[in-house]
């Protein structure tokens, strides 16, 4: 049975990403929107668009919350109703399943869903305070854990339980490094090579600073619709096919296991099953490299590989650009960047672009089937989008 | 809802670290231990909790060197935080204090020792517990 789509795709913008010196949260949000708005001229934003909702995880960056208003305003889309989701780097994930079932239920026709972060004006000690804020305040901020630090000690158990090593660490930043390249959104178009990995300096060990997502500056949104609706506003479509969302024991301590994100297990494991497909039928995939063990963890809790394997499939090829299953063709949130409440809907242009045709230089060829992957914190929110081109 | 005195709290469990006890919650229905405190019991949802006082040694479970920290703690850096599991069948996390921190391993046995409140008159002003190289 071919699943049926639960919304539409049929726009989608995402700003550069970088350090955007002199630009507010809104005017990045703008930059994504007006690429959305280029791609979908039979759409009037302002009159059509009836509703936004757009991820962001921090106020305390630029000193504002009331943050969608605020976003929909400059983008023109006043006065549609604009609520902000938060659920830390799974933001905007979180945004467009809230959009998903705004279409499904019937109550609007058209939405943008979307997400936004501004980082680079604060230094690097006050962003890993604000970052770190998305742990447990009294019992992992109060001992000193940092948000690094949390995937880091999920990185040391998995090299202790299955001989992961830190060069299998580095290949995933190589890797993605070389996919940003080809990115011209992307905040570091340059390659780097294991050594520079390996010899980068420590942030949390076993994590170095090429172990790391960016500190990064950016906005990305989409344009949701009713499937009926979608033949008539474009041929650029990409159907829904299935959402997941879980949740897992806020503090990390309390899972049973720190080798697999639970979370996204369950998430995947819903939305595999909406969408009647299985990890085999995926052609190209975005998931959630905040870090590089996040992606070897992430291969596994899809079903990409076995439990203990991440390590090895990197190594591989199998996901890199000429592989059988591409991961984070737009350079991930390793070399793309992160700006966390961008990050979800980032995931989703990507796979816009591949299921369309449009990805250029990293096009994977004949891609029909796309799944996203987006944590928010260390893997108390995780949720999984399966795509399917139109 | 629970009755028990103190109250299964955060700010409690504070309290009882400036006495220098180490204290969970155990459901009294299933017996499971909690770190935090909470009234809800996170496995079979009853709100019948008791405080338990854990002992003073652990194991190290997990860890990581922070070198990159948070404001609050970068005076400290390099400083090494980890996993600790409790003979009690209860987990937590902690600041691990070593001279050398090439020596942490997982597995390695571990000592429970306090922190005074801090001096810093902002919220919260709490002690902190933490664990250390067993003497
Ligand atoms: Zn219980």
């Amino acid at each position: 049975m071919r699943a049926k789509p639960l919304a539409t795709i049929v726009s989608a913008g995402v700003s550069k990403f970088g350090r955007r010196e002199g630009l507010y949260a809104r005017e990045l949000f703008t930059e994504a929107a007006l690429e959305a708005f280029h791609r979908l001229e039979n759409v009037d934003p302002g009159k059509d668009i009836k509703a936004a909702f757009i991820g962001q995880m921090s106020e305390a960056y630029e000193h504002q919350s009331h943050t969608a208003p605020i976003a929909a305003n400059w983008a023109g889309l006043l006065p549609a109703a604009a609520t902000r989701v938060e659920d830390a780097c799974a933001s905007s994930g979180a945004a467009l399943r809230c959009g998903i079932m705004a279409i499904m239920s019937g109550f609007y026709d058209i939405v943008m869903v979307g997400g936004v972060e501004k980082m680079t004006n604060q230094p690097t000690p006050e962003v890993t305070t604000i970052l770190a804020s998305a742990a447990d305040f009294p019992f992992e901020q109060w001992n000193g854990m940092t948000f690094p630090g949390l995937f880091a000690l999920m990185a040391t158990s998995h090299m202790h339980e299955y001989g992961t090593t830190e060069e299998q660490l580095a290949k995933v930043a190589v890797k993605n490094h070389k996919h940003g390249v080809l990115n011209p959104k992307a905040h570091m178009q340059r390659e780097i090579t294991l050594d520079e990995v390996m010899k980068s300096r420590p942030v949390c060990w076993p994590l170095k600073l090429y172990d790391c997502s960016l500190i990064t500056d950016g906005a990305s949104c989409l344009i949701l619709t009713k499937p009926k609706l979608a033949k008539k506003l474009t041929d650029n479509r990409v159907q829904i096919i299935g959402t997941g969302q879980a949740q897992d024991t806020f503090l990390l301590h309390e899972r049973d296991s720190f080798t697999s994100v639970k979370a996204a297990k369950s998430a995947a494991q819903e939305a595999y099953k909406m969408s009647d497909m299985k990890p085999k039928d995926i052609n190209v995939a975005e998931v959630h490299d905040c870090f590089t063990i996040a992606e070897i963890i992430a291969y596994e809790d899809l079903g990409f590989c076995r439990p203990g394997q991440g390590g090895k499939f990197v190594e591989s090829g199998t996901t890199a650009l000429g592989g059988s299953l591409p991961v984070n063709t737009s350079g991930g949130l390793k070399s793309k960047g992160h700006p966390v409440g961008a990050t979800g809907t980032a995931q989703i242009y990507e796979l816009y672009l591949q299921l369309t045709g449009q990805a250029e230089r990293r096009q994977v060829p004949d891609a029909k089937i796309g799944l996203a992957h987006n944590l928010g914190g260390s893997g108390a929110t995780a949720v999984v989008h399966i795509l399917r081109s139109d | 809802m629970s009755e028990l005195h103190p109250p299964p709290t955060i700010e409690e469990f504070y309290k009882f670290c400036t006495q220098r006890k180490l204290m969970a919650v155990r459901c009294m229905k299933c017996r499971h231990l909690m770190v935090p405190p909470r009234t809800i019991c996170s496995q079979c949802h009853s709100s019948r909790v008791e405080w338990a006082q854990l002992g003073s040694k652990g194991k190290l479970v997990t860890y990581t060197i922070v070198h990159v920290a948070p404001t609050l703690f970068n005076h400290m850096a390099p400083y090494a935080v980890g996993i600790v599991e409790m003979p009690e069948e209860v987990r937590l996390p902690s600041i691990i204090r070593t001279s050398r921190l090439e020596s942490l391993k997982i597995g390695m046995e571990l000592e429970l020792d306090f922190s005074p409140r801090p001096q810093d008159p902002s919220w919260p002003q709490w002690p902190r517990y933490f664990f250390k190289e067993t003497a």
